[in-house]
């Protein structure tokens, strides 16, 4: 796909605007051990089964790690442009459950410390988009580590 | 410009673009550690400050040897709650949690192992006393239709009382009397003769143990709390407040009536005991908390908690002085006492500690409020010049903008006192004693505390185990009969100023409560129109 050399800067930018988010996030809650994502998931409004689950005290340190792993390998792969289509795959999944877990639908009570008002669109739903297009519009062949991977693969085909 | 030296220009800076995202992942690396270690500091200093030191008393126990052998006393409601944290559960609360709750099913299961059998059960209620002697049929459980042929067994340790109120220390002291330990539920009596007579009784049995039922002060935001105020933290408190706040049918006492229950399936005589005989009444079988003849109306029943909650930090005994008012305003259903409750108690010489000049600060007031008729949440609050604690499960520590103490960290910004300076989550190791949005937010909602990290355990196991480590090795109990005189004389103090409709003192040179001449203060507590039942029968 060929892109101008401005639509590639905005591109490039918004993976690695998203990158920094995750990998912040990730890096951040690693760092507190205290942090836990229970409050979140017993807070959920929609799917109370799948989240009630996850929060249970069998599944509640397997969540919490996996969020952490997932946020920083979601982070780094958008940042540094490496493994880029898996990241976003990985990032579309996780922001989905964020979003599902507290969607901002009609009657819903709004819950959680977000600054802001939503009605069904929430910012987690926005960058869930903003990684939609990042999936159609790949860039990290052009900057980003991919461009090593990809280069050996055409040379080999 | 030949096409080489191009085509290596375009290498390199292509090279470049592809290492473009290093830098920036470095950063987020950076903020984030930076960050953290700002938090951390903020939280030392903090934490440097105030010098809390969270850590629980040392509750291992050498159990081992033969089981205890434990006769349960009333099979009711709380009673196969306590078997529960005995590790022992009926077979029908078994298959209702496989089904319905088995994380509270696995919480039970992974309790730790007090060795004790249940070889014994008092209930008045076949199905029920048939229940239990089903269930613990492995520890040879049997049923004793009276008390007193199964304080008079061999098989029999140690006795746990969970009846109604006015059972409570007839049964303790003949308990004690036979050699039996005892774990009595709270409030430990039902009027002021029998607390005396079970302190000497106590005081009497030399190698028994009592125990009351008052599990809070096993829990670790009570023992924190205790060491907040020995180092004074929220300097003079000068009030603290209490609450009960219930809106439902169970939590006023409106209990379901079995439907098997009859003349033939209740042994309706030895149920009444002192109270007024008459005949056989299932709701008051059943709902006998509504009544004065067999419960405690709200002083003994709800206030009893929060005193002791408050005593076991506070350590600050019996008042000088108790005023109660209220009335029967949401339950209008033939009770006698009252859904409405409200208890100033005054301590005139009670000081926490000041942190002001000498002799500016002494006195405090306990005040409980109650009503069964809303289930807002309100907090147990105990404030002081220096700050204000937030006690329950939970624990929150806030800094009081004007504290003298802490007048230094307000100004250099170390504390501020909008947000807890110190939040303690009971059932985890960590501590939090930063002062963010988000740990206010997750604090003020509750529910994220009790299952961080570690693994949930019920109180009510940690203080039955502190009574079984008391029989077996000697160590002292928490809650033991000094403890429960307080707690008693207190609620009765409220009972009886609920009644007279006045200020009630308590005299601390002869331990008693001050009566007017001519006044059978027992008489005065105890009133009740029960009697006027006789048409009303099942």
């Amino acid at each position: 796909m060929a892109y101008s050399k401005t639509q590639l800067t905005a591109l490039v930018a918004l993976r690695m605007l998203i990158g920094w988010h995750f990998l912040y996030e990730g890096m951040l809650k690693l760092l507190t051990p205290e942090w836990t994502s229970i409050g979140y998931l017993r807070g959920a409004q929609t799917f109370k089964g799948l989240f009630g689950w996850l929060s249970s005290e069998s599944m509640i340190n397997i969540v919490d790690w996996l969020t952490i792993a997932v946020l920083i390998a979601v982070g780094i792969s958008l940042l540094l442009g490496i493994f880029t289509r898996g990241g976003v795959i990985l990032g579309l999944l996780i922001m989905a459950l964020f979003y599902l877990a507290q969607p901002a639908w009609p009657g819903m009570e709004a819950v959680g410390q977000a600054e802001g008002n939503y009605l069904i669109v929430t910012k987690n739903l926005i960058e869930f988009g903003a990684l939609w297009v990042v999936f159609l519009f790949p860039t990290s062949a052009f900057v980003g580590l991919d461009m090593y991977l990809t280069k050996r693969n055409t040379a080999m085909a | 410009m030949n096409d080489d030296q191009n085509n290596q220009d375009n290498g390199r800076r292509n090279a470049l673009k592809g290492l473009l995202g290093i830098p920036f992942a470095a950063g987020a690396v950076w903020g984030a550690i930076k960050h953290t270690q700002k938090q951390q500091l903020e939280k030392k200093n903090i934490l440097n400050v105030l010098n809390i030191d969270a850590k629980r008393p040392d509750n291992t126990a050498n159990l081992a040897g033969d089981p205890v052998r434990i006769g349960i006393i009333g099979f009711g409601i709380r009673g196969p709650q306590l078997l529960q944290a005995l590790g022992k559960a009926t077979t029908s609360w078994i298959d209702n949690m496989k089904k319905n709750n088995p994380d509270r099913l696995q919480a039970f299961l992974d309790q730790e192992d007090l060795n004790v059998k249940i070889t014994g059960v008092c209930d008045l209620f076949d199905v029920r006393a048939d229940e239990a002697v089903e269930s613990f049929k492995d520890d040879g459980c049997k049923r004793y239709r009276h008390h007193e042929e199964m304080l008079a067994s061999p098989d029999i340790d140690a006795v746990i009382i969970a009846t109604p109120d006015h059972w409570h220390a007839p049964i303790a002291i003949k308990a004690l009397q036979a050699g039996k330990h005892v774990y009595v539920e709270k409030p430990m009596t039902h009027n002021i003769a029998e607390t005396y007579a079970l302190r000497d009784a106590v005081r009497n049995a030399k190698n028994l143990v009592l125990q009351v039922g008052h599990q809070h002060r096993q829990t670790q935001s009570f023992i924190t709390a205790q060491d907040i105020i020995d180092k004074r933290i929220l300097g003079h408190v000068s009030l603290v407040t209490t609450n009960t706040n219930r809106n439902s049918d169970n939590g006023a006492w409106q209990y379901e009536i079995h439907e098997k229950a009859n003349p033939q399936t209740v042994d309706w005589q030895q149920f009444l005991g002192s109270a007024p005989k008459i005949p056989y009444n299932a709701e008051h079988f059943f709902r006998w908390r509504k009544w004065w003849a067999y419960g405690s109306g709200l002083s003994g029943d709800l206030m009893s908690h929060d005193f002791d909650r408050i005593n076991c930090v506070l350590k600050m005994g019996m008042p000088k002085s108790v005023v109660a008012s209220g009335g029967i305003y949401t339950h209008h259903d033939g009770r006698e006492v009252p859904d409405n409750f409200q208890v100033s108690m005054e301590y005139p010489d009670f000081s926490t500690g000041s942190s002001r000049e000498a002799g500016l600060e002494k006195g405090m007031t306990f005040v409980y409020s109650a009503t069964l008729g809303n289930q807002f949440s309100r907090q147990t609050l105990l404030m002081g010049h220096d700050g204000t604690m937030d006690l329950g499960n939970t624990l929150s520590v806030w800094a009081d903008p004007n504290s003298t103490r802490f007048k230094e960290q307000i100004k250099n910004g170390i504390i501020d006192p909008n947000v807890p300076m110190y939040a303690y989550n009971p059932a985890a190791d960590e501590l939090d004693a930063v002062t963010s949005a988000t740990s206010k937010y997750f604090a003020d909602k509750g529910l994220l505390w009790t299952y961080v990290n570690g693994r949930r355990v019920d109180s009510t196991n940690l203080h039955l185990k502190e009574w079984l480590n008391a029989i077996r090795n000697g160590t002292p109990v928490s809650c033991g009969i000094d403890q429960g005189f307080e707690e008693a004389m207190s609620s009765h103090m409220g009972g009886i100023s609920w009644k007279a409709g006045r200020r009630v003192e308590w005299d601390h040179a002869t331990e008693s409560i001050v009566a007017l001449p001519g006044e059978n203060l027992d008489e005065v507590l105890l009133r009740t129109n029960v009697g006027m039942y006789d048409k009303v029968i099942g």
